[in-house]
């Protein structure tokens, strides 16, 4: 799926659905309470987004130019990694509002960037660093298959150096 | 409006036991730019992303009106474990 196909398609889909939706009063109170106001429209396409490859990253910006330092170090802890990129694919959220809303509400997580593994929520920027620090990206990335797992050689090497 | 850091600090205070807090300002005066330092007990058996989770619903509405948040969240076992290599 190209980028420029989900940026229209999402935007087309969330304003129209934004008209409609907000009025509707939402029978679930857990839903009611947060104000959600995503459509199971938009709410599909950002879910088709998270899925369109292993690795994909909300962030401002691109990874050549981030537009904040927190996407900034997302997108070099993940070149650290050496993720390949075939399987990463970036959303500049500062293109599309409706994406940069609709992205915190999906996840239900405040901020920019926000990462996603395998289709699943990793976490922002704190996270991205804090697993970077102790292992767990790697592992992670490892076990999802993104990444070759390293052989026992250069395990031991990496963890005495 | 700026948000004061008193009342994040109260927030959180009155949200989970605290054994250390810091609230850092880094906006240069605006006040739209925290990092907080977060040690709890409420955090033993939680893992990072929900404790994340759990401060941003703390704060949801502040960390709606600043321009960056950012979170360290430890368990008092975990703080020990860091002081003491900081030390070493």
């Amino acid at each position: 799926m190209s980028l420029n196909m989900f940026r229209s398609s999402l935007r087309s889909g969330l304003s129209s659905s934004l008209r409609t939706s907000a009025t509707v009063a939402f029978s679930s109170p857990r839903i009611a309470l947060a104000r959600r106001f995503l459509s199971d429209d938009a709410r599909a396409k950002i879910q088709s987004a998270v899925k369109s490859t292993p690795v994909v990253l909300f962030m401002k910006g691109t990874p050549e130019a981030p537009m904040c330092g927190f996407s900034r170090a997302a997108v070099q802890v993940l070149g650290l990694h050496g993720v390949p990129p075939e399987k990463i694919q970036t959303f500049n959220v500062l293109e599309d509002q409706e994406l940069r809303t609709g992205i915190k509400e999906f996840s239900d997580w405040p901020t920019i960037p926000q990462l996603y593994v395998d289709g699943e929520f990793v976490g922002g920027c704190d996270i991205l660093l804090s697993m970077h620090q102790s292992g767990e990206l790697e592992d992670l990335l490892e076990k999802k298959g993104i990444l070759p797992p390293l052989s026992e050689e250069a395990r031991a090497s990496s963890t005495s150096s | 409006m700026p948000i004061s850091r008193d009342h994040l600090e109260s927030a959180i205070r009155s949200a989970i036991p605290i054994i250390h807090l810091d609230i850092i300002d880094q906006s240069n005066g605006c006040g739209e730019n925290y990092a907080v330092f977060v040690v709890s007990p409420a955090f033993e058996g939680k893992n990072t992303l929900a404790r994340h989770r759990f401060i941003n619903e703390v704060l949801k509405d502040q960390i709606a009106q600043m321009h960056a948040f950012s979170q360290k969240t430890l368990t008092p076992k975990q703080y020990e474990a860091q002081q003491v290599s900081e030390v070493a």
